[in-house]
């Protein structure tokens, strides 16, 4: 038992040690993201988020775009991590109340990097992403946006262009350039496995339509006018 | 906006109950207000670029035309197990049938209305 308490104290100083080496994501990052999870398990937990879980960024993001985003932040979310909190009775229907956002804090490029690659190691689910097998593909643009618009139904929630589409959800014209492809896949596939209280439905999309989705996307962010 | 302030007060009754489960009002903020609106009208921020508009909620008459099953139906399976549109996704995966019991409880409440009358 005393070995096993010396092992776990022994353990427990070593991470302290590399935490403070880390620095900026616990110091930082922490007051508004969720750095360490599990996700929300409650409404009142995810109602109060105020920046995407990042405890699982290693399985999420693509490690170039983190330091170019870190670097010159911009929204991604047109109204927020929790749109209730970002809008307000409108003309035609509820607007988004712009005053209400905040702007991400911009970070030096060798602050970025560092952040990214902490970010990059932070990696529990990597048995969720091992599920997905991307097969190379193309769809034409016409082709993915019908899928998406019209037998999907992502539109409600998703801009696939700056002013098309939906505006609760994360941005999707970006979308292949900020995330992994087995992501997007698995996150599709199942939102609540990630995010249990997740704003985004589990539509039961087959294969066939996940990887439509996933060439979809690439499509939509190698346009030149969505280059963000 | 008198339908809105009957919202907050449908939702601030909602909110009392247990908290084993979501409460509805606390759902119908998650995942409903986004297509059908803070007052629950259809009008919510979403519906700029939708090919059809979600269902108002406050809307007496044609919400007096769902059964109770029926609403049930759409929030579990989505607007296709209807015939409605696949704008309406489903939350059969996010909520329990409970909790859309009770929001099916929510919308009669929001509309004033029960089925066939």
């Amino acid at each position: 038992m005393n070995m096993q308490r010396i092992i776990f104290a022994a353990l427990l100083g070593f991470s302290g040690a590399a935490l403070a080496e880390g620095g900026m994501l616990q110091r930082d990052c922490s007051v508004c993201h969720n750095i360490t999870g599990p996700a929300a398990q409650t409404l009142i937990v995810a109602f109060a988020k105020k920046g995407p879980d990042l405890f699982y960024a290693g399985n999420k993001y693509r490690q170039e775009w983190l330091i170019s985003w870190l670097q010159k932040p911009g929204w991604i979310r047109p109204a927020g991590i929790y749109y209730g909190d970002h809008i307000k009775t409108g003309v035609k229907s509820d607007e988004i109340d712009a005053s209400t956002l905040k702007d991400h804090v911009a970070l030096s490029k060798a602050d970025a990097t560092k952040v990214a690659h902490e970010l990059m190691e932070l990696k529990p689910h990597d048995d969720l992403i091992a599920k997905e097998k991307i097969e190379p593909g193309t769809i034409s643009k016409q082709m993915g946006e019908m899928a998406f618009d019209k037998f999907l139904g992502c539109i409600a929630c998703h801009l696939i262009e700056p002013e098309y589409g939906g505006l609760s959800g994360p941005e999707l014209y970006t979308a292949a350039k900020r995330l992994q492809p087995e992501f997007i896949a698995s996150f599709i596939r199942s939102p609540q496995a990630w995010e249990p209280k997740s704003w985004m439905p589990n539509k039961h999309v087959s294969d066939g339509n996940i990887q439509k989705m996933v060439s979809y996307l690439q499509v939509l962010s190698k346009e030149a006018a969505n280059a963000k | 906006m008198p339908n809105k302030l009957l919202l907050v007060i449908l939702l601030a009754i909602f909110s009392i109950q247990a908290q084993a489960k979501e409460t509805a009002a606390d759902n119908y903020k998650a995942y409903c207000v986004q297509c059908h609106g803070m007052a629950g009208n259809g009008k919510g921020v979403n519906i700029r670029d939708m090919s059809v508009m979600p269902r108002d909620h406050t809307d007496a008459k044609a919400m007096s035309g769902r059964s109770d099953e029926t609403l049930f139906k759409v929030i579990k399976e989505g607007g296709p197990s209807i015939d409605k549109s696949i704008l309406m996704p489903p939350w059969g995966e996010t909520l329990s049938d409970e909790e859309i019991k009770d929001l099916v409880q929510l919308l009669r409440m929001l509309c004033k209305c029960k089925f066939g009358t």
